[in-house]
């Protein structure tokens, strides 16, 4: 191809841009804007090719967001977390059981009282302006997050550090007050930031927030802004120089959009909706050329109910409304069955995950039982449940723009009806359902959901000194022994002995039931079939994505010379 | 003198208007710092105030609009409040470009399929052709952009593979020669540009239509008749003049809507214009995006207001002795 370098040079000021697409607009043509490679996509079976490992091709992918900053520490969008990811890496990592491994550290010590963490980290590895990475720079990175004038949201796990030193180039020491097990992984990317490119700069101005220099697999090389970016190779990797030498990431507001852009061609990854999972995929186009993935999202849908009002003080009444709910019937409806069912607040098959626990499985007789022991009858014949006249009645809220929340609470409605539970549903914008109604505690029963943190600490939420306004115990739930294990989670490293702890919480939970816990929706990704050496894990397909490459002969995107 | 008068009235306008968005956007529930705090149980209250401090969110109101208009006064915006942080005037010059084309490319086109038609069917008053437009331009006017720009994409797109279905430029742009670069914005162009055009031609067309109607009952239409001269120069020459008028006054008002970009389609098409950047800025509560560009916008419809005053005068000497 001819490439002009003046014209190359040339951004699209108003005038061009004018002057170039009036004309054939006028003319009102169909032209072929496709110069992307031969459309030979439907005589290949993809699917079915394999090929040795080979460095080339591009990867397109698929976003509704658009990062906004491309330091970790700064960001709170996951579209810039997305990015961010891949180019810088942390001191360590989750592996895809969930345990913690090294990343740019190699290991580290944890001192016997559990106080002191010290990180050796790995020698060698050059920011890709060829400056070597040491301890320096994160030392700086903890300086700067919890520095008063950085914006970010992770300040908190590092505010516990008492003490952070840099013993040699790669030697890392910081030690804690009280033993605090979630802070190893909160030694993941966050505090990491090149020193020599930010010391003695605002960090809330200067222009690495959007041209960031990492060491991760990729290489941030151009950003236009609402539409794309592109990332190329990381040549000098440290772990292995990545199969696929491009990675877009282009930024299509619209799912109905991007799936015809997939139909097209012109996206290789994207995440589904469990309705085009389910009815709009399983064509032979689709057979032959993409590959689709399911796996438990870390996130869960609950009900939870507050216990500042007299309704849901009792235990039996909350068991009995979890009874009276069939929660795979809300997975079948609301997510076409690409759901589990949530028996409590961590993702199933995942080490803190309690499959044991009390289940509620539908059982509306149970849930009349239940209501009767607390008075509650249809004593009027009615069809509603009663007690001095009055009957059982509560609102559900949630928030505006959520349609699988809106569906569910409607069969929930429906349920709870069956049994003569009058349930009313109020659907408010979420700025005000936030304001308004959740931190004010003005509300009976609340759905909502939670993203699920990999450290299973969940003090926050819990626990019941986390009950201000702001704060996320919204249910003002209370629990000694809660309290209690939540506090020892925290101070125990050893996997099997918080295993124990979160496994207790569990039960407890699911015997006082102060949330019901309804689903864990599935991720649906789907990629395209040239793209190998995808493994699914708990933790998703994207971890290894240095790893995926394209064989030789079904490359599509050339990088041009 | 009349100018004058007419650009203090606007500078006072503009003072008001200003102050009710600044009030009302400052009422709505919410703040900025709400995307990084709401929910997320990393962030303590503690660390919830100390960022509010540092954006100047505790401060009350009218201070915020005092000091947001010393910085207005000085042709500065500010930062914008999403983590980005970048200045708002960077944020809205990026944006502008595409959808003023957009929205230029299809005022034309919609001038010039809706005027000859809108003067086709008065003139030929209740023929075939005025009943088949009128169909025709209701059931543009109808029918949901969102719904015609996805049939469009899977057609154009997906089945028949002639163009782009979203987006301004294909991958490869850069690696294109100057013709195909032509290309490649024009055919990504077509299909945002027609659709956003169809909803327009009900109204102009139908404006033109009913002001011609109007001029043509006039007593001079039937003097100028009477004279002998032909249909062509009456309705060229004496009518079409005077049913423009409306017309002009539709023109000056559609100057702010040329920045405003629509969300809808923007949003399909996947087009980086100001719709989604100010539809983005509201759901954050981007206080500063939001004041920028209703600021700019308020500016541009005063202006638009003086324009069409201005054309009125010239198009009309009725209004400029009164």
């Amino acid at each position: 191809m001819i490439r002009d370098h003046k014209i190359k040079k040339m951004n699209y000021s108003l005038v061009t841009m004018i002057a170039l697409s009036l004309m054939p607009i006028m003319l009102l043509i169909g032209c072929d804007g496709k110069t992307s490679p031969a459309d030979s996509s439907s005589k290949v079976d993809y699917a079915s090719e394999t090929g040795a490992p080979a460095y080339g091709d591009a990867l397109i992918v698929g976003s509704i967001g658009e990062p906004s900053v491309l330091i970790p520490m700064l960001a709170g969008d996951s579209a810039s977390h997305d990015v961010a990811g891949l180019i810088f890496n942390g001191l360590v990592k989750y592996d895809t059981d969930l345990s913690i491994i090294g990343d740019l550290a190699e290991n580290w010590d944890i001192s016997p009282d559990g106080l002191t963490i010290t990180f050796y980290l790995r020698r060698g590895v050059k920011w890709t302006d060829s400056v070597e990475f040491t301890a320096h720079d994160v030392m700086f990175g903890y300086k700067t997050i919890i520095d008063d004038k950085t914006p970010t949201a992770y300040k908190e796990d590092f505010l516990q550090v008492e003490k952070a030193e840099v013993i040699d180039d790669h030697t890392f020491r910081v030690s804690y007050k009280k033993p605090f097990a979630p802070a190893l992984s909160s030694w993941g990317s966050m505090p990491v930031v090149p020193r020599h490119l930010l010391e003695g700069k605002d960090i809330t101005k200067v222009d690495y927030r959007r041209k960031p220099i990492g060491m991760g697999p990729y290489i941030l090389e151009k950003w236009d802004s609402g539409e794309k970016l592109e990332l190329r190779s990381n040549k000098d990797y440290f772990e292995d120089r990545p199969y696929i030498d491009r990675y877009i990431y282009r930024i299509i507001p619209d799912t109905a959009t991007m799936f015809l852009e997939l139909q097209a061609g012109s996206i290789d990854l994207m995440g589904l909706t469990p309705l085009q999972y389910s009815k709009q995929t399983n064509t032979d186009f689709f057979k032959k050329n993409y590959q689709k993935f399911k796996y438990p999202a870390s996130g869960y849908t609950y009900l939870g109910f507050n216990f500042k009002n007299d309704k849901f003080k009792s235990k039996k009444i909350r068991q009995a409304i979890a009874y009276a709910i069939d929660k795979q019937e809300i997975i079948d409806v609301v997510l076409f069955g690409l759901g589990s069912i949530a028996t409590g607040p961590y993702v199933p098959n995942t080490w803190p995950y309690n499959p044991d626990v009390e289940r509620y499985s539908y059982n509306p007789e149970m849930a009349r039982q239940l209501m009767a022991e607390e008075g509650w009858k249809d004593s009027d014949g009615d069809g509603w449940l009663d007690k001095n006249g009055e009957r059982f009645k509560f609102t559900i809220i949630t928030n505006l723009g959520n349609d699988s929340r809106k569906k569910t609470a409607e069969i929930i409605q429906w349920r709870l009806k069956k049994i003569g539970i009058d349930v009313e549903i109020r659907i408010i914008e979420w700025a005000t359902f936030i304001n308004e109604f959740i931190d004010k505690r003005r509300f009976e029963a609340c759905l909502l959901g939670w993203g699920i943190d990999r450290d299973p600490d969940q003090y926050i939420i819990w626990h019941s000194s986390k009950t201000k306004e702001k704060e996320f115990n919204f249910i003002s739930y209370s629990n000694k022994e809660v309290d209690d294990l939540l506090e020892k989670g925290r101070r125990k490293y050893r996997i099997e002995d918080r295993k124990k702890i979160y496994f207790k919480i569990q039960e407890i939970l699911a015997d006082e039931v102060p949330y019901v816990f309804l689903y864990v929706p599935d991720a649906l990704p789907i990629v395209h079939s040239r793209f190998k050496g995808i493994v699914p894990t708990p933790i998703g397909i994207s971890y290894n994505l240095h790893e995926w490459y394209v064989p030789a002969n079904l490359q599509k995107h050339k990088l041009l010379p | 003198m009349f100018i004058l008068k007419k650009i203090s009235e606007m500078l006072v306008t503009l003072l008001g208007i200003t102050i009710l968005s600044f009030l009302i956007i400052h009422l709505a529930p919410g703040k900025p710092t709400d995307i990084l705090t709401d929910l997320n149980p990393k962030v303590t209250p503690e660390m919830r105030e100390r960022l509010e401090k540092m954006y100047g969110l505790d401060k009350p109101v009218l201070v915020q609009y005092g000091m947001w208009l010393k910085r207005v006064v000085k042709l500065d915006f500010g930062e914008s409040f999403s983590t980005d942080r970048r200045p708002v005037w960077d944020k809205i010059k990026e944006k502008i470009p595409i959808t003023l084309i957009i929205n230029i490319l299809s005022l034309v086109l919609i001038f010039v399929v809706a005027v000859p038609i809108g003067i086709y069917s008065a003139v030929k008053r209740y023929s075939y052709f005025d009943k088949a437009t009128t169909v025709f331009v209701f059931v543009g006017f109808a029918a949901p952009s969102f719904w015609i720009a996805l049939l469009l994409m899977i057609l154009f797109g997906v089945k028949l593979d002639l163009l782009p279905i979203s987006g301004i430029r294909s991958l490869d742009h850069n690696d294109l020669t100057y013709f195909g670069k032509l290309l490649d914005y024009s055919s990504h162009l077509i299909l945002p540009v027609f659709v956003s055009a169809i909803g327009g031609l009900a109204g102009i067309s139908r404006y033109m239509r009913s002001g011609m109607l109007e001029v043509i009952r006039q007593d001079y239409i039937t003097t100028a008749k009477a004279k002998g001269l032909t249909d062509k120069k009456v309705i060229y020459g004496h009518a079409l003049r005077n049913a423009l008028l409306p017309i002009i006054t539709i023109l000056g008002l559609s100057v702010p809507g040329l920045i405003g970009g629509s969300v809808i389609f923007e949003q399909i098409f996947g087009i980086p214009g100001m719709g989604r950047l100010f539809y983005q800025s509201v759901l954050g509560r981007d206080y500063s995006v939001v004041m920028g560009i209703l600021t700019i916008g308020a500016i541009l419809t005063l202006i638009g207001n003086l324009l069409a005053d201005l054309g009125y005068s010239l198009a009309d000497p009725r209004v400029r002795k009164t």
